[in-house]
């Protein structure tokens, strides 16, 4: 992961309007300072180990790597991190970040809303002022999140320009900076966007594969075969894959959304399956998604957190130099490895981790019970109860939603 | 003419020229020309021409939404070019571009500078393309004869504008406050030790944009900057009044 002047081989740099020069000039310094400083990162591990469960378990799934009748099969919980996903890493890191620039007010992107319920909640625990934007489409798909947002205080703007998900939340967060930069942060939600925002973001999220290293080394014995995570931008995969990207045998593989398969051309699938192509866009460098003219192409993914046209620099790098291998999984590929791991393991995974599980169960069989992979499963899954309900076409959900609806009609 | 020589020759004649914006395709290529032709015959000095790119980040919600209504009604890069190619034949003033920097890097820098030289585009303005990025780009400009427009914000340091400046070609284009295009600026004391901060460190002309947008605001202007940007309100109008409430409305504006 070698980064020259923002570059990671030619992906990355800064494309960013003049007005925001000084800004990053700033937050350069600010980064570089605690980087270089043990004792904030030792800050942040003490701060994550009070306030947000870390470090996460890594579970043995004893009953899939059954059924699988191949591989070990162990799963990273970042599901168990305070607010539910892996983003309340980059988001407490960010946080602390903020205090010693001395901002009083912090805005960000969200799309699955977990981006967005991480910013609201170390807002609140900071007591930063704090502003959301989330596209249009994503506020209806997870008005829960939405709730719990403005709940902690923040306030939620839904974005109604372009294709109303998570590019035109960036593009909306990017406007309020240029007018707001002196007193407020954006705390980017990936591992995305101008230098150093790339770096920034897998700093922080490099304490999932730190410890995941760590455990399965203590709990298994020896480095897993392969190791799995899903790419929205790609925050939870560089997270996990930095603890073995030295490690040359051991298999990263990132999956992205297939959406409703690659052939309709509804998916979110940059890498995998080259449907992307090289671009300049939201401030950085990377595979977009686009068309002949250099539009912005619409994704899709039942996934909110995975409905993003560009990835991460760093990936689309690592992509290139063929250490990380890119896989898709469409929406219902992702419900029915949903299903199965909620029944055989009594775990619920994010929609967005789901995908990681679809590619690992595909290929856990081609191993030996004595190998071992792990699957970085992101976040948790209730945040999607009414997407998930929706796709299982559950009754008496239904029932219980429109008799509610009926209450609320009638008060 | 090289821009820069067409600035000074028409600064000859008028104290303050304008420059106007239009996006490319919205609300049509053909209400465009009408447009264009009203701005030229009213007194319009230069314009922009913005080809839509489907992230315009820089911009606020008048031309957002211009952007996209116009690739929403299918505008590609090709229409663009076509369309500024008829302009620069048609009429005598200079024409530059405003776009993103993915629609130059998609088309190819190469490609698509020379293609521009031959049509008579005489400058570019790329928002999201800082100096450092655009090594490249700013070669291939002087070697076309473009100017590639460099750009000042309020937050710029004397040291930032000294090396803008020195990649600078054309004229300055000052942003005149934070932010994105569209809203209301402020001409306080503030805004006028900016502007004798961009004045001081360069020797280009200085075209100040944002939120300027009616006869006052160019009032405003006169002896300060050589060149006063009208982005966003001519895009209001057409969207109110139609095409040809334009000329009236530059007319006044001087
Ligand atoms: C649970 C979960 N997993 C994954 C993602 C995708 O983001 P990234 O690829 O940055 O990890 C999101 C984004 O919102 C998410 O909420």
């Amino acid at each position: 992961m070698k980064n020259t002047n923002g570059y990671y081989g030619e992906w990355g740099g800064a494309f960013i309007p003049e007005v925001l020069f000084e800004t990053f000039k700033e937050f350069n310094a600010a980064f570089t300072e605690v980087k270089a400083d043990p004792s904030f990162w030792q800050e942040y591990c003490d701060l994550m180990g009070t306030y947000s469960c870390r470090p996460t378990p890594l579970t043995h799934a004893e009953n899939l790597s059954r059924i699988f009748g191949g591989a070990q099969i162990y799963i990273k919980r970042e599901d168990l991190n305070h607010t539910g996903a892996h983003k309340a890493n980059n988001v407490m890191g960010q946080g602390l970040l903020v205090k010693r620039m001395a901002k009083t007010r912090v805005i960000a992107e969200t799309g699955a809303g977990q981006h967005g319920v991480a910013t609201a909640t170390m807002a609140a625990k900071f007591g930063f002022d704090c502003t959301i934007y989330m596209g249009e489409e994503d506020v209806m798909r997870q008005r829960p999140n939405v709730f719990w947002m403005e709940k902690l205080g923040a306030e939620v703007i839904p974005v109604t320009s372009g294709s109303k998900t998570l590019k035109d939340a960036i593009n909306a967060a990017f406007r309020d900076w240029v007018t707001n930069m002196d007193n407020t942060h954006y705390v980017m939600g990936t591992v995305c966007g101008p230098h150093p925002f790339p770096e920034v973001v897998a700093w922080f999220q490099s304490i999932i594969g730190i410890e995941a290293k760590e455990q399965i080394l203590k709990q298994f014995g020896k480095l897993p075969a392969k190791v799995y995570a899903c790419v929205g931008g790609g925050s939870n995969a560089m997270g996990i894959f930095q603890g073995f990207l030295d490690s040359r045998h051991v298999e990263l593989i990132g999956v992205e959304a297939g959406g409703k398969g690659i052939a309709t051309g509804q998916h979110a699938a940059r890498l995998a399956e080259s449907g992307g192509s090289a671009g300049v866009a939201q401030g950085y460098k990377t595979m977009f998604l686009q068309d002949e003219d250099g539009q912005m192409k619409d994704t899709h993914s039942v996934a909110a957190g995975l409905d993003y046209v560009g990835v991460s620099p760093i990936l689309t790098d690592l992509w290139q130099n063929g250490r990380v291998r890119f896989d898709s999984a469409t929406d219902d590929e992702v419900m029915a490895a949903l299903e199965k791991t909620m029944r055989k393991e009594g775990i619920i995974p994010a929609l967005e981790s789901s995908h990681a599980f679809v590619s690992a169960f595909k290929e856990a069989g081609q191993l030996q019970p004595d190998e071992a992979i792990i699957i970085n499963m992101s976040g948790r899954g209730d945040k999607d109860i009414f997407t998930i309900a929706n796709a299982f076409n559950d009754p008496s959900w239904k029932k219980f939603i429109i008799e509610r609806g009926k209450e609320y009609a009638s008060s | 003419m090289h821009l820069r020589d067409s600035i000074t020759n028409s600064l000859k004649q008028k104290e303050i020229l304008l420059m106007t914006h239009i996006v490319l395709g919205y609300p049509s290529f053909e209400d465009n020309r009408r447009v264009v032709e009203q701005m030229v015959a009213n007194g319009v000095d230069l314009i922009e021409m913005q080809i839509p790119f489907s992230e315009p980040v820089a911009d606020g919600p008048v031309i957002i939404k211009a952007n996209q209504d116009s690739l929403t009604s299918g505008t590609k890069v090709k229409d663009c070019l076509d369309f500024a190619r008829e302009m620069c034949a048609q009429h005598p003033i200079p024409f530059l571009f405003m776009t993103y920097y993915n629609i130059v890097f998609k088309y190819g820098l190469k490609r698509f500078l020379s293609k521009a030289e031959q049509i008579g585009i005489k400058g570019l303005i790329i928002p999201d393309l800082p100096p450092e990025e655009g090594q490249e780009y700013l070669s291939l400009a002087k070697e076309h004869s473009i100017s590639a427009i460099q750009i000042f914000a309020p937050t710029s340091t004397e040291e930032r504008m000294q090396t803008l400046s020195s990649h600078a070609d054309g004229f300055i284009y000052c942003v005149a406050r934070r932010g994105v295009t569209g809203s209301q600026t402020s001409f306080d004391k503030e805004f006028n030790n900016y502007i004798d901060r961009c004045k001081a460190n360069t020797e280009l002309p200085l075209a100040v944009g944002f939120g300027i947008s009616d006869k006052n605001d160019v009032e405003e202007l006169r002896g300060k900057a050589e060149i006063a940007v009208i982005g966003s309100a001519t895009i209001r109008l057409v969207d109110s009044e139609g095409p040809e409430a334009v000329g009236p409305f530059i007319k006044g504006l001087r």
